[in-house]
């Protein structure tokens, strides 16, 4: 188990360097120019020019590649153009936002989504089976900044239950803030769980092996316990995944809420050309995925001992 | 018992929503458009939006806006300054007497050595308080002054690198940050910016990065009849309209910017007052006039414009907007007698077609440049859809380039002739016009062709060079006032721009805001604002 986790460690470090090589390079290629963006609309090119030496833009891209993989190894990921204020304490800002609706959107989206997939894949075929999917389907297919609106627009302007944006200002206040924006971005990994542990239950009760435990006179209870254990590695991979992109926030999702998570600071860093948040964003919710993959892989192998030898 | 359980489950649900729903009397809560609070440091940005919040609320200038009044266009008058005068003799030379008594939020004195070392942030790359970002936001307006110094603690000398009388409408944009408070901070703009003290009417109390700043009264502000009513103003980013909306109708905040035009209706059957007023800024199409350009024949650009519905237009904009009759608003002082009308007349905008030698059988192509969104830009795309089938009637068969408004600012800026901009023969950007430089100036003298300026289509006219040079030696405001409408009137005649409309900044608050003026201006004054 040591030598498969040193590896799979070894492994991430150069999917991280290409990380952030590709994330620089792109970013670069992409059109608008990040100091023209920030500058005031009538500054002269004069001014212009004294600003982007100030941000050190003037400088060879390669150079400023290098300065910039400088700094992040120090931990630095410098600071925002359009504020001047650092980038790290943004992003932490703006990450400790999207974890509160990503926490619960997981939550609700696990649960409803087993809960579903599981009842679905053990009646395969029967009319419950068929309602899951629906809902299931339904899940995956629904926009969920349309669904927010019409959330925001039955429960928080016509019923005037919970409000519609913003975050309010801490405690049961944010719960209650919370709550909208959470159904609405869990409506997505519902589905996809719910797939996803359907197909896996329903095809592992198939298993030769599990007629041999039913024929060798096992309880309900019991076979039950080896199904999920054989099932458990497919909905950890799918639960990573989706945890990693409900981590990354929801660009949609939280501006139809005014949401201040990674999302809107991403959208509106991308709107003022940020390249310094940009970078930062992108190359952490990068990070976060290589991280996630490499836990989700080792939980996988911690519950399936064939996958060490892989 | 289980009734009892519900009902005190009932009880305690009702009161967390009570709870939340109680304000403390005289709280405003805004939703802005922007995507984040405005720079607070006092160089904002976010446009006329980031002066509007963050600006002109904790903040003056050596020369304010007046704000008061709703039924005639806004004038500047003395703010941080109690007057001005350019000395006879030489016109580059200004005396500015300073307003004595005015303290910073710091408690720290504002006098003539604080304007200089405001000056100095934006304009002296050798003065540890020089921000390149603000001069990039703000030094620009500042740009015709050669020299400042302060002569004593109330007076102040500004010299101009050649006579500009344009200047005190231009130093209404420079604000004045306290020096004190920029050494307590350690000398950093960006902490300067989470703990400021200028001298305006409001102060900073708490800032959440993109999510809320929390400003209260100044109660020593120095003009008397200017002291906050509001408890506290609150400010939020909202940049999603419909977001606004629904914060509005479910009570979340109690004043949004710019409603959509189609949620009007809701919002006024559920008692929303919604306020407006036309002010400085024009929707038009900024013509190329490169040698290629098809606008450089007077007859093709006057057909264009007489070619527009501009009735259409309003009514698809749920009647907020003026039909532009010229570049400024009809009734300006500075509209100027045009002889060549701005209206809707097909069967002459025909007419000077076949003149000018276009016909069905010799169709003018024209690509122009417009954004999906942006501020100022109304509602682009539908707007731009109705002039491409207006114009497509007299013969002009317009293709559009949709970029995002970043894209849009930048190809403006880098005018016509840039590489970038190969083939557009136009933009459709729409314009702040408060001052006369920015409102006229910067679009029609030659030697504001970028990099210089903005005069994005390379125009170039000897007798409005001329015109321009006499507005900008004339220092009596009234004289200054006719020069600037005979420059419009020229503009007109010449037909310079495609005019579309003008906004009227829809605004949309509940019944318990009490003495809000919306003025015939970008800038508010929230200081007469109670919420009751």
């Amino acid at each position: 188990m040591l030598t498969y986790l040193i590896r799979r460690v070894l492994y991430a470090v150069p999917i991280a360097l290409g990380v952030t090589l590709l994330v620089f390079t792109l970013l670069h290629l992409a059109p608008g120019d990040p100091v023209n963006a920030v500058a005031g609309p009538d500054a002269p090119a004069e001014v212009v020019e004294q600003l982007r030496r100030a941000y050190g833009f003037d400088r060879p891209l390669p150079m400023q590649y290098l300065l910039f993989l400088w700094r992040i190894l120090g931990g630095d990921l410098g600071v925002s153009v359009a504020t001047g204020r650092p980038v790290a304490g943004e992003l932490a800002q703006a990450f400790s936002n999207t974890l509160v609706l990503a926490l619960g959107a997981a939550l609700v989206g696990f649960v409803a989504g087993v809960a579903l997939g599981g009842v679905a894949g053990r009646h395969k075929g029967t009319a419950i089976d068929h309602l899951a999917t629906v809902v299931s389907l339904i899940g995956v297919s629904v926009p969920h900044y349309w669904l927010g609106m019409v959330m925001v627009i039955v429960l928080a302007v016509e019923a005037n239950l919970l409000p519609a944006m913003g975050m309010g200002s801490g405690g049961l206040e944010l719960l209650r803030h919370a709550v909208l924006p959470v159904l609405t971005m869990a409506v997505i990994p519902t589905g996809i769980v719910a797939r996803s542990v359907r197909a896996a239950v329903g095809e592992t009760l198939e298993r030769e092996f599990v007629q041999a435990l039913r024929a060798k006179g096992l309880g309900r209870g019991a076979v039950l316990r080896h199904v999920v254990r054989n099932v458990s590695p497919t909905i950890v991979a799918v639960l990573g995944l989706q945890l990693g992109y409900l981590l990354g926030g929801s660009i949609l999702i939280e501006t139809v809420f005014s949401w201040p998570g990674t999302g809107f600071l991403l959208n509106e860093a991308i709107f003022k050309r940020d390249l310094p948040v940009l970078q930062g964003i992108i190359l952490m919710l990068a990070l976060f995925f290589v991280l996630l993959n490499l836990l989700v892989d080792v939980a996988q192998a911690a519950l399936d001992p064939r996958m060490r030898r892989a | 018992m289980k009734t009892g359980i519900s009902k005190t489950i009932l009880l305690a649900a009702a009161l967390v929503f009570v709870g939340a729903s109680a304000q403390a009397q005289g709280v405003l809560r805004i939703g802005m458009t922007a995507t984040d609070i405005p720079l607070t440091h006092g160089s904002p940005d976010n446009g006329f939006e980031g002066f509007r919040f963050s600006g002109y609320t904790m903040y003056d200038a050596l020369v304010n806006w007046d704000l008061s009044k709703a039924d005639a266009p806004s004038v500047i008058k003395p703010g941080l300054a109690l007057s001005w005068a350019v000395d006879p003799s030489d016109t580059t030379k200004w005396t500015f007497k300073i307003r004595p008594g005015v303290k910073f939020h710091d408690g720290s004195t504002f006098d003539a050595a604080a304007v200089v070392w405001n000056f100095d942030k934006l304009l002296n790359k050798e003065a540890p308080q020089f921000d390149p970002r603000q001069a990039s936001l703000v030094g620009f307006r500042i740009s015709s002054v050669a020299s400042y110094k302060a002569i004593d603690a109330e007076t102040l000398e500004i010299k101009t690198k050649a006579p500009d009388s344009f200047l005190p409408y231009q130093l209404s944009f420079i604000l004045m940050a306290s020096p004190a408070q920029f050494e307590a901070v350690g000398r950093d703009w960006a902490k300067f910016a989470a703990q400021p003290a200028g001298t305006g009417p409001f102060k900073l109390d708490k800032l959440v990065p993109h999510e809320r700043a929390v400003l209260v009264p100044f109660k020593d502000y120095w003009d008397k009849t200017r002291v906050a009513k509001l408890d506290r103003l609150e400010l939020l980013p909202m940049p999603e309209a419909n977001t606004r909306t629904a914060a509005l109708l479910s009570g979340q905040v109690d004043f949004i910017e710019a409603p959509p035009p189609d949620t009007i209706p809701r919002l006024k059957s559920s008692g929303m007052q919604i306020t407006s007023n036309p002010y400085p800024h024009v929707w038009p199409y900024h013509l190329s006039r490169l040698p290629d350009s098809p606008w450089n024949d007077v007859r093709v650009r006057k057909a264009a414009n007489l070619a527009v519905d501009r009735e259409g237009i309003k009514q698809l904009l749920g009647g907020y907007a003026v039909p532009a009759a010229g570049h400024v608003l009809p009734g300006s002082t500075w509209f100027g007698k045009p002889t060549f009308e701005v209206k809707y007349d097909v069967a002459a905008a025909k007419k000077l077609m076949a003149e000018a030698g276009y016909g069905p059988s010799k169709r003018i192509k024209a690509k122009i440049l417009i954004s999906a969104s942006g501020s100022g830009q109304m509602q682009p795309l539908p707007m731009n859809e109705f002039i491409q089938e207006s114009l497509k009637e007299i013969g002009i068969d317009i293709e559009f380039e949709v970029v995002d408004f970043t894209t849009l600012t930048n190809r403006w800026r880098a005018g016509a002739k840039a590489d970038q901009n190969a083939g557009i023969t136009g933009l459709n950007y729409s314009y702040a016009i408060v001052d006369p430089f920015n409102a006229l100036v910067r679009f029609i003298k030659s030697d504001l062709h970028a990099p210089n300026g903005v005069n994005w289509g390379f125009y170039s006219d000897p007798d409005m060079d001329a015109l321009v040079a006499k507005a900008q030696n004339t220092f009596d405001a009234a004289t200054q006032n006719e020069v600037l409408g005979q420059i419009h009137a020229k503009m007109v005649n010449d037909a310079l721009f495609i005019w579309v409309v003008h906004d009227v900044a829809p605004r949309a608050m509940t019944a318990k805001v009490k003495g809000f003026v919306q003025p015939r201006n970008w800038f508010l004054d929230l200081t007469s604002v109670s919420v009751q």
